[in-house]
């Protein structure tokens, strides 16, 4: 296992393709991040506002993806990349695609938020969502940081929380169908706040993603799919070689 | 949910290929060369599989041509080469006394970077091999060339210009005949030493595709400078650096996910 990091090539324009397109994808991680933390404000707060310009501003992620697939592109035609820098440009193509759909899930967040601002002044009830969404804002933080550090250990660890998100996900679930049960008025209104935690579930599948495709670009190891002691097992295989 | 478990096996025989599994054609073992005091290869310990096509790559000094060239004893030429360790050819010292050179070279053929036909007729530069065998009936004659044409993807081309000098054909054309001369006599190994560098890019796919088909029937051992060339066409590559070898393995795997640092500088384009 042998993972470079991006200078040091005898081509120095190489390497600026490579810094630019990575800032790049960390600026598309931030900007996504910005969009999850206002969704899951708008929806909290019952801020109609905010969550308007959530659901109406993924245009621009949108437009980052576009533009960052044909930087890639462009690199692969002009270097034929290899080793550690091929796995590098396969990792941002995943994860542009991975942020641009977490990009769409705040957008839908944002449209269900309107809704429920208009037909919920006092939106106590949201304190369950709000539990999820924060454990997802922090999840999605983490693996942004992990991708721009390159950083197995806690790509791996944030994989893993996933699974807290699904039982956090499953037991809302639960509260919602108990909620609709007692009060079918509610049904409307529990629907559209399921769905939002559904977003959310997704959000951090989507986290999850990317940092099995940090994993891949630092240790060449494809962990999709895989349970996670046999992924420790093979890791720890890797780094002793 | 839990995720669908796949199984060990799978996960851990990504690469189609495993050294391991293979038959050896040639077998370097601690093999080393020096050119007077100068040691140019040292410690070289390999396997080169049968039918199977593998590179060797690395930057200029390396050692990768004089390798290629112990494999058919060309070096045997050059009167400062001494030799260290062994190299064996299914098993057995091709420096040994006992061995034949001529025929050794027969079993392995070579091709080299700059096409160099014979200034003959296209049909004798790929009987001259035969002819010299002692085959000289027109009809064994006729039925071999053509085969070796074919071979070498060639045919099609030359069919009706047999009898044209072969000096007359294009660089790639004079490549693929130099191949159907090499390949006429029915060696076992075929040596190409950089054999597309000097050809434009669709010879060169010409060459590459004609590589692939040859290993059905060849052991094929490629040095090249192109990487690209080496990852398209080679099922084992061979990374080679100031005379050592540093990493060899499946093709998939060295230019993915190269183990050594050296060889992921080299591949990446990186400082050493």
């Amino acid at each position: 296992m042998v993972y470079q990091d991006i200078g040091q090539h005898i081509s120095h324009q190489y390497d600026e393709d490579l810094e630019s397109l990575r800032s790049k994808v960390l600026n598309m991680g931030g900007l996504v991040e910005k969009q999850v933390q206002n969704a899951l404000l708008a929806l909290t707060r019952a801020d109609s506002s905010l969550a308007e310009d959530v659901a109406t501003s993924d245009y621009r992620i949108n437009s980052m993806e576009v533009a960052i697939d044909e930087e890639c592109t462009q690199v692969i035609a002009r270097r034929q990349p290899a080793a550690s820098d091929l796995r590098l440009l396969v990792t941002i193509y995943k994860t542009i695609t991975d942020l641009e759909r977490i990009g769409d899930e705040a957008e839908k967040i944002g449209r269900h938020a309107v809704k429920l601002a208009a037909i919920e002044r006092t939106p106590t009830y949201f304190s369950e969502i709000k539990h999820l969404g924060e454990q997802v804002c922090k999840m999605l933080h983490e693996c942004l940081d992990a991708l721009a550090r390159m950083d197995i250990d806690s790509a791996f660890a944030i994989a893993q929380g996933d699974r807290a998100i699904n039982d956090e996900y499953d037991a809302l679930t639960r509260q919602l169908i108990t909620y609709m049960m007692e009060d079918p008025r509610s049904i409307k209104r529990s629907l559209r706040v399921m769905w939002c935690a559904r977003s959310l579930e997704r959000i951090g599948d989507h986290a999850k993603n990317i940092c099995e495709a940090v994993i891949y670009t630092v240790a060449g190891q494809d962990i999709r799919h895989t349970s996670f002691d046999q992924v420790k097992a093979e890791l720890s295989d890797s780094n002793n070689e | 949910m839990a995720a669908p478990q796949i199984s060990q096996d799978v996960l851990l025989n990504r690469a189609s290929l495993d050294l391991e599994k293979e038959q050896a054609c040639f077998e370097c073992r601690d093999f080393g060369l020096y050119y007077g005091n100068n040691q140019a290869l040292r410690g070289i310990d390999m396997v080169i599989p049968e039918k199977r096509v593998t590179a060797f790559i690395g930057p200029s000094g390396c050692g990768k041509s004089t390798l290629l060239r112990c494999m058919n004893r060309m070096n045997d030429l050059i009167d400062i080469v001494r030799l260290e360790g062994e190299m064996l050819l299914h098993g057995k010292d091709i420096n040994s006394k006992l061995v034949n050179v001529t025929e050794l070279r027969r079993q392995v053929g070579m091709v080299f970077q700059k096409p160099n036909p014979f200034p003959k007729t296209v049909y004798e530069n790929v009987a001259y091999g035969l002819r010299l065998q002692g085959v000289n009936k027109k009809r064994v004659l006729d039925e071999r060339v053509e085969w070796a044409l074919k071979g070498a993807a060639l045919w099609d081309e030359v069919k009706n210009r047999l009898q044209d000098n072969a000096l007359g054909l294009s660089g790639g054309q004079q490549q693929r005949l130099v191949i159907a001369r090499a390949i006429a006599i029915e060696p076992e190994v075929i040596l190409l030493d950089e054999p597309a560098s000097a050809l434009d890019p669709i010879s060169t796919l010409k060459i590459e595709e004609l590589i692939i088909q040859l290993k059905q029937n060849y052991t094929v051992v490629i040095v090249t400078h192109n990487m690209q060339q080496a990852a398209r066409v080679s099922d084992y590559t061979a990374f080679l650096y100031l005379g050592e070898l540093i990493e060899f393995g499946a093709t998939d795997q060295l230019f993915t996910n190269p183990v050594q640092k050296q060889t992921e500088d080299y591949i990446t384009g990186r400082y050493g």
